[in-house]
């Protein structure tokens, strides 16, 4: 199918890091079923270091490979660069996504920013909120309000 | 492999479709309306080919009207009954919640001119109830529009119980019949309809061309301007090649029905049991009332998109009536309405198979789909929340 660029058919199709991580230091959910997408991102932390990063996904093809190549882009990173991964850097990787699919580029960014956040949380680090306007805003972009229940 | 599971969003051309298309183009390829002998013989195969498809429809010539396809009869059958219903200060028009939107979005631009628009709800099987139908008629109805079967789910609706209702209280009634004319027996006169749309690329007909049965004595305005064609209700040269197409095929999909119907009901029969086996899936429509190609199906715990993706990298083309498959936010409105919530509707999947396909294509699919949802859901965090008790199986 050509709606995809090779790159994202690639993540696609042999997705990287797929799984959980059973004793992960953070885990992040993202997205509701509503809307068709959920990712949840797993990380194992030492020393400020990503050591290992695993996500499941339950949604379309743009947001399986912008989970999987999000997570190869934070793995044995610094923590401080993980949450500079923004949605556009994920797209880029991709060799670019269609306009109505970016929001899964944007949902990989709040993923892993929810994962360090509940990190940080978990091991009472204190943070700045702004690092983490994403994952904090996270419930403006899920689209609970949009419809109701049908 | 490859299996080509996508009939109803269309077809491949017949061959004696493309016979009659050559012929048309190649030796009568005149103008009809020209009054030299080569636009006098292209006219008389005009002619030929309205009176085939008003006897395939059991209608009169003169009542039929070729188009560009389903949409524009669609467009052109409720637009003409609303203004005229308008006319006489009738303007509620009532459907139902899974049209086309063909018709659904030609009923919205109407409400945004004033007129009241009624979407009746169906079951959860997918198919309307005519009583609470006959309940929403009153004296200001100007036209009531039931498609003929649901392209997504397949389910036939009772239109000759809704014509009889109709003409009981005077209200003009429209079909839209272009995933059924071809498939199964469609008789205007039976049905009760005002108007009726069909579309020939369903049928193995060329793309781009359709017809509109329109009862003679029903309100008809053209939607385009400019020429005497179609009885002053069509403007434009007759694509004279796509209708002989059309009814070239439309010919041949009536004389092989039974046969058709017969192969296809086997296959549905098997890939309806195949299916069922994958755990927490559902079928979508009615068991029995549905088109003999149309298998829809939902899955738990995965998404739409991904699934074809997958199925289409083993060969299988297939649709699906996801969000993401749509360019939209929400999943199909048909599978909405049967009751399924987002969360499945996501997850949906349809084949639809045409008189092509084989028992190996069934096999094959049966073969690989539960693979393929197996794979998606063993990374999926909704099947692991599932599967973990910490949410609810819908399915």
């Amino acid at each position: 199918m050509s709606l995809y660029s090779e790159k994202v058919m690639d993540h696609f199709r042999h997705p990287r890091n797929v799984g959980i991580i059973e004793d992960a230091d953070g885990v992040g959910e993202v997205g509701n079923a509503k809307c068709g997408d959920i990712m949840k991102m797993y990380i194992k932390v030492k020393d400020g270091i990503l050591t290992d990063v695993k996500f499941e996904t339950f949604g379309c093809g743009s947001a399986i490979a912008s989970s999987s190549m999000a997570t190869e882009m934070i793995k044995g990173k610094p923590l401080s660069e993980a949450l500079t991964l923004t949605n556009k850097a994920v797209t880029e990787a991709l060799g670019g996504l269609p306009a109505y699919k970016l929001h899964c580029s944007v949902l990989a960014e709040e993923a892993v920013q929810a994962a360090v956040l509940d990190y940080y949380k978990r091991n009472n680090i204190p943070y700045d909120e702004a690092d983490f306007k994403c994952a904090l805003c996270a419930h403006a972009h899920d689209h609970d309000g949009e419809g109701g229940e049908s | 492999m490859f299996v080509y599971a996508d009939h109803a969003a269309t077809t491949k051309i017949r061959p004696c479709a493309l016979r009659a298309y050559e012929a048309a183009a190649q030796e009568t390829y005149a103008n009809p309306s020209s009054l030299h002998s080569a636009g006098q013989r292209a006219k008389e195969i005009l002619t030929a080919c309205r009176e085939d498809i008003a006897r395939a429809l059991n209608a009169d010539p003169r009542e039929i009207y070729f188009t560009s396809g389903g949409s524009e009869s669609d467009n052109q059958a409720i637009l003409s009954a609303a203004h005229a219903g308008a006319r006489k200060g009738k303007k509620k028009l009532i459907s139902t919640a899974i049209e086309h939107h063909a018709v659904l979005h030609t009923l919205e631009k109407l409400q945004r001119e004033g007129f009241e628009v009624v979407l009746l709800p169906v079951g959860g099987n997918g198919i309307v109830d005519p009583a609470s139908l006959e309940r929403e008629i009153d004296e200001n109805t100007a036209l009531v529009s039931v498609m003929l079967a649901n392209n997504e789910i397949g389910t036939i609706q009772p239109v000759e119980e809704i014509g009889a209702i109709c003409k009981r209280h005077g209200v003009l009634f429209h079909t839209d019949a272009v995933q059924a004319v071809g498939h199964i027996p469609v008789d205007v006169k039976a049905i009760g309809c005002d108007y009726l749309a069909l579309s020939a690329h369903k049928f193995g007909g060329p793309k781009g061309v359709g017809a509109l049965y329109a009862k003679t004595g029903a309100p008809l305005s053209p939607l385009i301007e400019g020429g005497a064609q179609e009885k002053n209700k069509r403007a434009g040269t007759e694509d004279l090649p796509s209708i002989a197409g059309m009814t070239a095929a439309l010919k041949e999909s009536i004389a092989d029905m039974g046969a058709t119907s017969k192969l296809l009901r086997h296959l549905q029969d098997k890939l309806i049991a195949g299916l069922s086996a994958i755990p927490h899936c559902a079928l979508n429509g009615d068991r029995e009332r549905r088109l003999p190609g149309n298998t829809s199906f939902c899955f738990e715990g995965i998404e739409g998109e991904s699934l074809l993706l997958l199925l289409d990298d083993a060969g299988i083309c297939a649709s699906s009536g996801s969000a993401c498959t749509s360019g939209s936010l929400d999943p199909s409105h048909v599978l909405l309405a049967i009751g399924r919530v987002h969360d499945v509707a996501h997850g949906s999947l349809r084949l639809t198979l045409g008189e092509e396909n084989t028992e190996a294509d069934v096999d094959y699919m049966l073969e690989k789909i539960p693979e393929v949802v197996a794979y998606l859901r063993s990374f999926s965090p909704v099947w692991r929340d599932l599967q973990q008790g910490k949410r609810a199986y819908i399915l």
